[in-house]
């Protein structure tokens, strides 16, 4: 019992989906059902037209993500589901934070703020700016810290988006789910064999 | 007029489109799909539906239940004797909600079942509007799939939708919400076709021949090789093919509750049944095998009793066609993904013929062991008030295991389950996984509809009885043949036993007292009798079974009797108790 919280780690679920109403929902009360927090939730259309693409982020142990995989995948309306380590993907969050212009412009050195944090302006008005930083959260984090003290007027961070890796072929396969209507037998129901190729689940 | 009074019935896609209303198409599909009977209740915002319904009673037998959840129950009973899905309709609002037990008991009991309900019309949804509630949101834990229908033309698709998800795979409920609009709406409708796949849902994993090939290695080296086989198999129609992998094989096979009747009770080589009252020899010599193979069964914690020590020593073998199962519960050394009916006939063909006979011996001297310590007082007492078991003994005698054993959850549940005598599949409906009191008479009453030709019996507890009873009504009105034995303990018997063995006797609220059981049967026009006597018991069960038509026997049994043998919760199988 004890063991399992020193496993736990951050897991990047992907789920693939139909376009559903109610769907969102199902799959959040897998998690809930479990008692498990969602630390980050994006969905948002593929590029595909009609099959959604959800990036999920938990703290758990593999064997409780494996589970919960499975249980996702079981949806009727779920196309494929994946879950990585951090180490397996490549993420971003985005964040914008607006300061009052007036201020910033007298204390800071905004062109050596922009360069050190790989920021950039997105609005710049008489009352306030918009700066935009995109990167994992102690970057966006280092930000606020650096900003804090001259009036950060509203800060907010986006959910994280995850590249996977090792997704050879991914979006060739997700045109042939497009194309294959099921019944046939392209698309095994196994993902559940790690090492394999994502797609032959 | 003409259109919704002469019902149509067309399969196939029409040339010309006809006008019906939303309410019409889905009675239309419902034929189609092959419905012959619906239980439900009538309500406002699914009164539409009903009017539709005036034009079909000649196709649709409708039952009117006398509670949402007496309906639902009873279409889970017509499912489970049928093999069809059992199709209930409610109104919105508190008759939807009155579903979720019985979608919750279907869930976890993988009872293929399609319910609709009424909704308010689209344009007051999100209002507060009478009798509205949020029906997708309260019931998706306990769906399979559900869908709100606001537009009549989705209904065809919606419906051929509901009955596919509801009937393959791991089967399981489906609920369809219609908006009044929808019921009421008059389109185009071009006919009615079958669903057959969905592009997002795999109901059946693909067989790897790689993995049966690696069962079967390890089954035909193995010693002690021992099954357990769960609903997987009914569900499946897999009976036959199971038997003669069994029969094949030679290995000694346990059944968890809902896979009783799977094979015969008194096949050579079913040995018994699993779980915390399940036999003495299945229990601990699951933690003495060799090569565990679980077919169709989840590993329920009621069967495993402690996880950390069930059956470690044993390689596992699991046999099932939801891919959510394998290492769910129990670590697996082999998966067998996919449909038994599939997966068994390709393992029986690689399996050696064997009789593992001196494995088998030790089952049966467990069994002895049991017959010594529990099942000859429980079965054959001679003094003293009559037991649960040795009414089910004298029904047995009078059944041959012909009959449809229903029970409702507890101890007489418990005892039923044990010493029934099934001689066929689709014989044993119960409340497994959700455990519900109130299920059987419902139950029952479905069974009933879904296998007319066979004897129903439910067997209840006094406090069970009292939760559904107002589905007597049900009974008197449709005239139905239900048998009805209700094992009167004077107790919630099953937490009584809990509380004397393991709160030092503090019976909290245990202690239920109960109305004239036969007097409240002739209030529906039902015959009955009560007995106390251990003389009357044949003669009164034998007045039962020769009644023509319904018959409510009560029988007085010891107040304080318990079920064993028994594994207590947080204990290993192989700690089963005796006394």
């Amino acid at each position: 019992m004890s063991n399992e919280s020193i496993d736990k780690q951050e897991f990047n679920i992907t789920v693939y989906t139909e376009n559903q109403i109610g769907l969102l929902n199902r799959i959040a009360i897998i998690f809930t059902r479990r008692k498990i927090n969602i630390d980050s939730l994006n969905t948002s259309p593929s590029e595909i037209d009609s099959i959604h693409r959800f990036n999920i982020v938990i703290t758990e142990s593999e064997e409780v993500v494996r589970k919960v995989c499975r249980q996702i995948e079981k949806q009727v309306e779920v196309l494929k589901v994946y879950y990585h380590t951090n180490a397996d993907v490549i993420w971003q969050e985005m964040a914008l934070y607006k300061v009052s212009t007036d201020v910033i412009a007298e204390q800071v050195s905004v062109e050596r703020l922009l360069r050190e944090n790989g920021a950039r302006v997105v609005v710049l008005r008489k009352d306030y700016t918009v700066f935009e930083t995109t990167g994992h959260r102690e970057e966006t984090d280092a930000l606020i810290n650096i900003l804090q003290p001259y009036g950060l007027i509203e800060f907010v961070r986006s959910a994280r988006v995850a590249i996977i890796k090792d997704s050879e072929g991914f979006n060739s396969k997700l045109r042939e789910f497009e194309r294959l209507e099921p019944g046939e037998d392209v698309i095994e129901n196994e993902y559940l064999n790690q090492g394999q190729k994502v797609f032959t689940m | 007029m003409e259109v919704a009074n002469e019902t149509l019935t067309t399969p196939a896609i029409q040339e010309k489109a006809v006008e019906l209303t939303g309410s019409a198409a889905l009675l239309e599909a419902l034929i189609i799909e092959g419905v012959d009977t619906i239980f439900g209740y009538p309500g406002g915002a699914i009164m539409p539906i009903y009017d539709a319904l005036y034009d079909y009673k000649e196709k649709l037998n409708h039952i009117l239940v006398r509670h949402e959840q007496g309906g639902i129950h009873a279409g889970q009973g017509y499912a489970r004797t049928s093999g069809k899905v059992g199709v209930v309709f409610a109104t919105s609002g508190p008759g939807a909600t009155n579903l979720v037990t019985g979608l919750a008991d279907a869930q976890i009991d993988s009872t293929p079942l399609v319910c609709i309900t009424g909704q308010v019309f689209a344009h007051l949804l999100g209002t507060d509007a009478f009798q509205e509630t949020d029906v997708i949101n309260i019931t998706t834990p306990v769906t399979k799939w559900n869908y709100q229908v606001t537009d009549a033309t989705e209904i065809p698709e919606v419906i051929a939708k509901a009955f596919y998800i509801a009937k393959s795979g791991r089967p399981g409920p489906v609920l369809i919400d219609i908006t009044k609009n929808a019921q009421i709406q008059k389109f185009d409708y071009k006919g009615y076709v079958q669903c057959d796949h969905i592009r997002s849902y795999r109901p059946k994993p693909i067989v790897r021949q790689q993995y049966i090939q690696e069962a079967a290695a390890l089954i035909n080296q193995a010693k002690k090789p021992f099954i357990l086989f769960g609903q997987g198999v009914i569900l499946g129609s897999a009976e036959q093919e199971f038997k003669a992998f069994v029969e094949k094989s030679g290995i000694p096979s346990a059944w968890t509750i809902l896979g009783a009747g799977a094979i015969p009770t008194d096949h050579p080589l079913n040995v018994g049944m699993l779980g915390m009252h399940g036999n003495y020899g299945p229990n601990v010599l699951t933690n003495d095998c060799d090569v565990l193979i679980a077919i169709g069964m989840r590993f329920d914690d009621r069967v495993t009793g402690r996880l950390d020590k069930y059956a470690k020593q044993a390689q596992v073998i699991h046999l099932d066609i939801d891919p959510a199962e394998i290492d769910k519960n129990v670590k697996t050394t082999v998966p067998v993904w996919g449909d038994c009916k599939e997966t068994l006939p390709l393992l029986t063909a690689l399996v050696e013929k064997k009789e593992h006979t001196e494995w088998l011996k030790l089952f049966n001297e467990y069994t002895q062991k049991e017959v010594d310590a529990v099942i000859n007082d429980e079965l054959n007492p001679t003094s003293g008030e009559m037991t649960m078991g040795e009414v089910i003994k004298q029904l047995n005698e009078l059944t041959n295991g012909n009959a449809v054993i229903v029970t409702d959850v507890g101890q007489h549940q418990m005892v039923a389950c044990r010493y029934a005598k099934l001689n066929k599949t689709r014989s044993n409906v119960t409340s497994g996984g959700l455990g519900t009191m109130g299920f059987a008479l419902p139950a029952a009453i479905g069974a009933k509809f879904g296998a007319q030709d066979r004897d129903v019996i439910a067997i209840i507890g006094d406090g069970g009885f009292q939760m559904t009873l107002q589905e007597l009504g049900t009974i008197m009105q449709t005239g139905i043949n239900v048998k009805i034995i209700i094992l009167n303990n004077r107790f919630l018997g099953m937490v009584r036993q809990w509380q004397e063995l393991f709160n030092e006797r503090r019976y909290s609220f245990v202690d239920i007292q109960s109305p004239d059981f036969v007097m409240v049967a002739k209030g529906y026009g039902i015959e009955g009798k009560c007995i106390n006597e251990r003389e009357e018991l044949v003669d009164a069960l034998k007045t039962m079974m020769n009644h023509n038509g319904s018959y409510l026997l009560e029988v007085m049994v010891t107040k304080e009797n318990n079920v064993f043998p028994m594994v207590p919760q947080g204990c290993s199988v192989s700690e089963i108790r005796l006394k």
